[in-house]
């Protein structure tokens, strides 16, 4: 069973240094990093202490929550060093990789199970953390039963790694981990591809929607609210597909194998291309060896443009990206940049900017936010990028003024902050729209649970 | 690069400062910040709200120039010293001494109207420790072009402080706002200063002036300031032609005066910039093109006004009214040239479509723009003592545009609220 959503809200971000599709073998990096903050709203219990040493798949911490819920290392090595920040907040946990890495063994996993007992074995073994639910876009309570679940097999964010590429061999493991997680929902598992070639099209236990249409096309959400939009009270998750490879790994052989490929990319990437890294890996060899300036004066993001998280040079890939993008940092001033036209930048007006002209043309755009933060005022402008049923300007607004009722009625429990990426992009107003939302959501989280 | 780095040193220097704002508004009109994005996206689209502002800025200018062209020009013809303009493009309207005038007379509107406006927009940054907002970048061009030529700069000035003041700062500044500034203004002036805001003489310049001569016994043709509406307001009346014997009527004099080509090339007395429908069009196509004025308001004002127009006219042919009703004249308009006396269409394409005080909600646009329509034309027509209800009409419906959006947002939270429903059942 299939069906096509077509959506016309949005905007493709065109930019410079898109990954070529070569894989390389990451020069395999010493040092890995489990930051917790990956893990939005889960209060760490410490597991591995400093000098302990694990293997791949051990315990690091669980959720202080839920005992159940562990979260294990990518790699098999010693925790050299527990980061901690205000208030003792574990920060990052450092983990030095040994030279041959070996595995915890969770065993062969016997798929006629039923639901407890897949649900259990994704909690012992750290694949949980792959599960997120909405409403508030957190890890999945181990309690809960979703109406759907929901994977998104199209990446359509700017330089976002090609999953059809990524994938590709990978059909085993994605058929393994959907149809485990077929068994977790009393609804069906919804898979959205680019296109019938995907590797993620046409799996059993699962039903396919082709997307097409410029970005946000891709996210989740947008599969969400086209599908089977939530609604109070109702559950359901998204895995991200490159985490189903893990899920699909560990269910197959008994390994949780960190591995994934990810897009190297960027206007700041001599070569962009693909490599061979592991989840948590420091990035610092990986991009200096490929083409990044040492001393030059970049932005290192792990995830896409949109919706990544900045990272130092000796910052690591975080838990759920397939991307590292590197583009230039914008500080610098520029002579009356608000009234001249505009060539080199995208823009969705046509105020003398000039990207309409152009559609195809690739752009090389830096941080700088081409302009100062100001009060909402245009209006009409975010409704051309944003295509669920939502009032973006009203519901961002209130959860500035912190309704409760008001972000509840306006849909709050249907949204991720990365459905507000694009019109944070295009806001005039220069407004964050990611953060806005994402601490509604906390507000909402607390409040109502 | 010199100079950019001085005043970017003197910026770090004194970032503890009270007075920054002030700098940094014109640091920041020489050279857009080296602000980076943290959190949230990494890249940003190039538009900020000075180049918003500085578009709706740039579609005004053309209305600019035209009316101080037309303010220099309305008073020459009103004297006598110039037969005709012979249409849009004619030899005896473009001419130097037209702009002079018009230099004389408009220009100091301008600066009166930025200096003063943007003063108070200064101190309360100053005072409230926030950036200079760029509002008041239109809202200053705004109020020059729909004021009388003649305004003494006194009351202009008073205007523009209650307008920023009470219309906006109170509210918290550009954004926040309830109602447009710039009609708040004009509000003001209309209601502080009515005598020099309507009626038969202010619209061209000198026509005040000649009046107290002539009250003080010089020997002196008076001449008409009145406005287009103002003829037809009184269509029916009898009218003696100033310097002859002829006795006519309003409505015949204002249809020897001025042609519909002089109406919509915008050859006519009125308020500064508001005359020209050509020229606002154009105005009106290129904010349309540039994505920065909502064709949805604009276009729903203009069919507000023309089914006003059209029921006026249904009543009229519908014999419901007679001819020696007051509301005859401007009623029996033929419903189109509504469009072009008086200011709907300046109101529709700049006024109405100022993004913090319309509806936000794309549905409640067409709803918004709609009424505005049709309530300036209402108004124009049931109030002939000041026969201009363009800006009262937006006024109103500022007030009403949160209600308007809070009905179409319903809308959306109903239908989901319906689908929750279905599940449960």
């Amino acid at each position: 069973m299939s069906k096509d959503i077509r959506i016309k809200k949005g905007l493709d971000i065109k930019l410079v240094g898109e990954a070529e599709k070569t894989t390389e073998n990451a020069i395999v990096s010493n040092f890995y990093s489990i930051r917790p903050e990956d893990f939005h709203s889960i209060i760490p219990k410490l597991v591995a202490k400093e000098g302990t040493r694990v293997k791949a798949g051990e315990t690091l911490f669980y959720n202080k929550d839920n005992e159940a819920m562990k979260f294990v290392s990518p790699v098999s090595g010693e925790v050299t060093e527990i980061q901690r920040g205000p208030r003792r907040r574990i920060d990052a946990i450092k983990i030095t990789a040994d030279k041959e890495q070996s595995f915890v063994d969770h065993g062969k996993f016997d798929m006629s199970a039923d639901a407890d007992k897949i649900k259990e074995h994704l909690l012992a073994s750290g694949c949980w953390a792959f599960i997120k639910q909405r409403p508030y876009d957190v890890i999945a309570k181990a309690d809960s039963t979703p109406k759907a679940i929901f994977i998104s097999g199209y990446a359509s964010a700017p330089l976002a790694a090609d999953l059809d590429f990524t994938l590709a061999d990978k059909k085993a493991e994605l058929q393994a981990a959907v149809s485990a997680l077929a068994k977790l929902t009393e609804g069906n598992v919804h898979i959205s591809v680019g296109s019938t070639d995907s590797p993620l099209a046409n799996l059993n236990d699962a039903i396919t929607h082709k997307v097409s249409g410029p970005h946000p096309s891709g996210n989740v959400g947008t599969l969400i609210n086209k599908v089977d939009p939530i609604n109070k009270g109702e559950i359901v998750w998204t895995v991200n597909a490159q985490d189903l490879v893990i899920i699909g790994e560990l269910l197959l052989t008994g390994k949780f194998n960190a591995e994934r490929i990810i897009a190297f990319a960027g206007s700041s990437v001599k070569k962009p291309r693909y490599f061979k890294t592991k989840i948590g890996s420091e990035v610092a060899t990986m991009i200096y060896d490929n083409g990044v300036e040492k001393d030059g004066n970049d932005r290192i993001i792990s995830g896409n443009v949109l919706s990544g998280k900045q990272i130092a040079p000796d910052g690591n890939l975080d838990y759920y990206s397939n991307v590292i993008t590197v583009i230039p940092e914008g500080d610098d001033y520029e002579f009356f940049g608000w009234n001249k036209p505009i060539f080199n930048k995208v823009s969705t007006s046509r105020a003398f900017t000039f990207s309409w002209l152009n559609p195809k043309k690739k752009y090389d755009l830096n941080t700088n936010t081409n302009g100062e933060h100001r009060a909402f005022v245009v209006t009409g402008s975010y409704e051309e990028v944003f295509p669920l049923d939502i009032y973006p300007m009203q519901i961002l607004k209130a959860c500035m003024y912190k309704d409760l009722d008001e972000m509840e009625a306006l849909g709050m429990y249907e949204v991720a902050p990365e459905d507000f990426a694009l019109t944070e992009f295009i806001c005039v107003s220069k407004q964050p729209h990611q953060k806005i939302i994402r601490e509604g959501l906390d507000l909402m989280l607390k409040e109502i649970g | 690069m010199g100079l950019k780095q001085n005043l970017h040193n003197f910026k770090v220097k004194n970032k503890d400062k009270k007075w920054l704002p002030g700098f940094n508004a014109l640091f920041t009109f020489l050279y857009t910040p080296n602000e980076t994005t943290h959190g949230g996206t990494h890249i940003k689209a190039a538009d900020d709200l000075k180049r918003t502002m500085n578009t709706v800025i740039l579609a005004l200018v053309p209305c600019l120039i035209f009316g101080m062209f037309n303010a220099g020009y309305q008073h020459y013809v009103a004297q006598g010293l110039i037969d005709s303009a012979d249409g849009f493009l004619g030899a005896s309207f473009w001419t130097w001494d037209n702009l002079v005038i018009g230099l004389w007379k408009v220009l100091p509107l301008v600066v009166v109207s930025y200096g003063v406006g943007l003063a108070v927009e200064f101190v309360f940054a100053i005072i409230k420790g926030h950036e200079v907002e760029e509002g008041y970048l239109v809202t200053g061009m705004l109020v020059p072009l729909i004021v009388p030529v003649d305004i003494p700069l006194w009351m202009l000035a008073v205007a523009v402080i209650f307008g920023v003041v009470i219309g906006k700062e109170v509210f918290g500044g550009t954004g926040m706002n309830i109602l447009n500034p710039a009609l708040t203004i004009r509000a003001f002036l209309f209601f502080a200063y009515p005598t020099w805001m309507s009626g038969d003489k202010v619209w061209v310049h000198g026509a005040v002036e000649r009046d107290a001569a002539i009250a003080a016994g010089e020997n002196l043709d008076a001449f008409s300031g009145e406005t287009l509406l103002g003829y037809y307001a009184k269509s029916g009346q009898e009218l003696t032609v100033a310097g002859t014997d002829t006795v006519t009527t309003y409505g015949d004099r204002a249809a020897d005066l001025y042609s519909y080509a002089d109406m919509f090339w915008g050859i006519i007395p009125g308020s500064v910039g508001e005359t020209s429908k050509f020229l606002i069009i154009i105005g009106a196509l290129f904010l349309i093109f540039t994505k920065i004025g909502s064709w949805r308001i604009m276009l729903s004002t203009v069919i507000g006004a023309l089914v006003m127009g059209l029921i006026f006219n249904g009543v009229v042919d519908a014999g419901w009214i007679g001819e020696s009703s007051k509301f005859y004249g401007l009623m029996s308009v033929p419903f189109w040239q509504h469009l072009i006396i008086g200011s709907i269409l300046f109101g529709a394409v700049y006024m109405a479509t100022d993004p913090v005080t319309a509806s936000q909600t794309n549905k409640g646009k067409w709803i918004y723009g709609f009424l505005i329509g049709f309530i300036s034309i209402m108004i124009r027509v049931f109030n002939p003592a000041y026969p201009e209800g363009v800006f009262l009409a937006i006024l109103l419906m500022n007030v009403f545009a949160p209600t308007i959006d809070h009905y179409v947002v319903q809308g959306n939270v109903k239908k989901r609220m319906k689908r929750l429903k279905a599940k449960v059942a």
